[in-house]
């Protein structure tokens, strides 16, 4: 029941920064709906210029909350805002509640905020290549900075970090000592760590694990070093709040160090090439079973591998041959 | 092999109204049905409830309505939504309120109102068959 614009006109109101196009545009883009890559083509040479924040943390641990503050510092500093926001979909139902705009309210009457939430479905081509596509809209659409907040669980939200360029980990007093702090996984991909609820018990240890972590690992001359900064991002009086002046500075030095050693470009490599990927392989997977479909001969070679006849990287090789390298 | 669009809804309380678990329950019947629920809370203003769902392209805006507010604010949410052509999404009420009310909440623009006691299966149904066509 949807009324329906062309897909260039969208395109072309969504670089009059139009919020309505911006979210159909979204919603086309989120669906996979035929337009799809035909949007990205046109959106593409508008973006590449935002500054692109990521947020994660476990639930609970005051992500929104504090983005809501962030937004406050980035608007103080004349610049528009995109917040795209992922929460976890059922896996049983595949319906979602999507319940971070609560928490995101200080500016729902500001037009230089748009802020737009996103399941994380189970996404054909991934959920950090649907996260890219609404982050690059929201570009087009204008906005100085991006931010991304995401749960952080599971390879898939890393991935969708990985886009950011300055990335925030949250963390709360009480979350483990400084050997789950030592231990891969999230904690690598802070640029900032914040831990937040610094009011409550056992802020101080917290910090100190934090900061003996960091300070095992091993850096270069000059790279970037995590930097920890502890807030309280919900206070009942705006004077018990703590920790986000000196969060948002430490972000723009981030910025500046990007800026300064180049590092920045690397950054925009390895997302492009993370990008392409992703892109590659969801596309060679469509062409592959499009080849297939109607043959009978998924079917087949899926039972030829349970009745142990065959084996998947053989019968890969096979399907490659057939409908990849002779041109089909 | 493109995917079936998701039925997108907003949830929201307006006003003073204090009084969040029938909307809270009616969000996850939503969410178990498959639809991805943008929960907004209480003490929402109508600009707000409508900028929202501009901006997460919503295919239905869902009031929930204890505090005898539903006269009140139900015309100010259809006046904000036709202010700004907000016209392709379904407006839902529900909560709790006199039977007599009803007919006056839909001349105001409430496409259907369910009120406490409505089925699940009569809201999800009504969702899908009036957004899908």
């Amino acid at each position: 029941m949807k009324k329906k614009l062309s897909t260039d006109e969208m395109v072309k109101r969504l670089l009059a920064s139009d919020r309505r196009s911006a979210a159909r545009l979204i919603t086309l883009v989120e669906n996979e709906m035929d337009d799809h890559h035909k949007v990205m083509s046109l959106v593409y040479p508008h973006t590449g210029k935002a500054m692109i924040l990521g947020i994660t943390g476990a639930g609970g641990a005051g992500k929104s909350t504090l983005t809501d503050h962030l937004i406050g510092k980035f608007r103080e500093q004349g610049n528009k805002v995109g917040v795209v926001v992922v929460d976890p979909s059922s896996p049983f139902s595949g319906g979602a509640f999507l319940g971070d705009r609560i928490r995101l309210q200080s500016h729902s009457q500001d037009d230089g905020v748009y802020i737009r939430s996103m399941a994380s479905r189970g996404y054909l081509g991934g959920l950090s290549r649907a996260t890219y596509d609404v982050i690059r809209i929201m570009e087009a659409m204008g906005n100085e900075v991006v931010i991304v907040e995401t749960l952080g669980a599971g390879q898939d939200e890393v991935d969708v970090i990985h886009i950011a360029h300055t990335c925030l980990v949250l963390v709360t007093p009480g979350m483990g000592d400084d050997i789950q702090a030592m231990k891969a996984g999230i904690m690598e991909i802070a640029d900032i760590i914040v831990l937040n609820k610094a009011d409550l018990d056992g802020a101080d240890r917290s910090l100190r694990h934090l900061q003996g972590a960091l300070t095992a690992g091993s850096f270069e001359e000059g790279e970037w070093m995590p930097r920890v900064v502890s807030t309280v991002s919900a206070a009942s009086k705006p004077e018990d709040l703590q920790g986000i002046d000196e969060l948002a500075a430490t972000i723009a030095e981030h910025q500046a160090y990007l800026r300064k050693t180049r590092a920045i470009d690397q950054v925009k490599y390895n997302r492009v090439e993370q990008e392409l990927g992703l892109i590659f392989k969801d596309e060679l997977q469509k062409i592959i079973f499009k080849g297939l479909k109607g043959t009978g001969k998924k079917r087949e070679y899926i039972e030829s591998i349970i009745e142990q006849q065959d084996d998947p990287y053989s019968v890969v090789k096979e399907v490659l041959n057939t409908y990849l390298l002779t041109g089909e | 092999m493109a995917t079936k669009k998701k039925i997108k809804v907003l949830v929201t309380k307006v006003g003073l109204d204090g009084h969040d678990r029938g909307a809270k329950v009616v969000s996850s019947l939503l969410k178990e049905a498959g639809m991805e629920v943008i929960y907004l809370g209480m003490f929402q203003r109508p600009e707000g409830i409508v900028k929202a769902a501009i901006d997460e392209d919503v295919d239905v805006i869902g009031l929930s309505y204890l505090s005898g507010e539903h006269l009140i604010f139900t015309p100010k949410i259809v006046e904000e939504m036709k202010k700004n052509s907000v016209d392709d999404v379904l407006l839902l009420a529900g909560g709790t309120f006199p039977a007599e009310d009803i007919p006056t909440m839909e001349e105001m623009g409430i496409d259907k109102v369910f009120r406490a006691g409505s089925l699940t299966a009569s809201i999800v149904d009504y969702i899908k068959t009036n957004v899908e066509e």
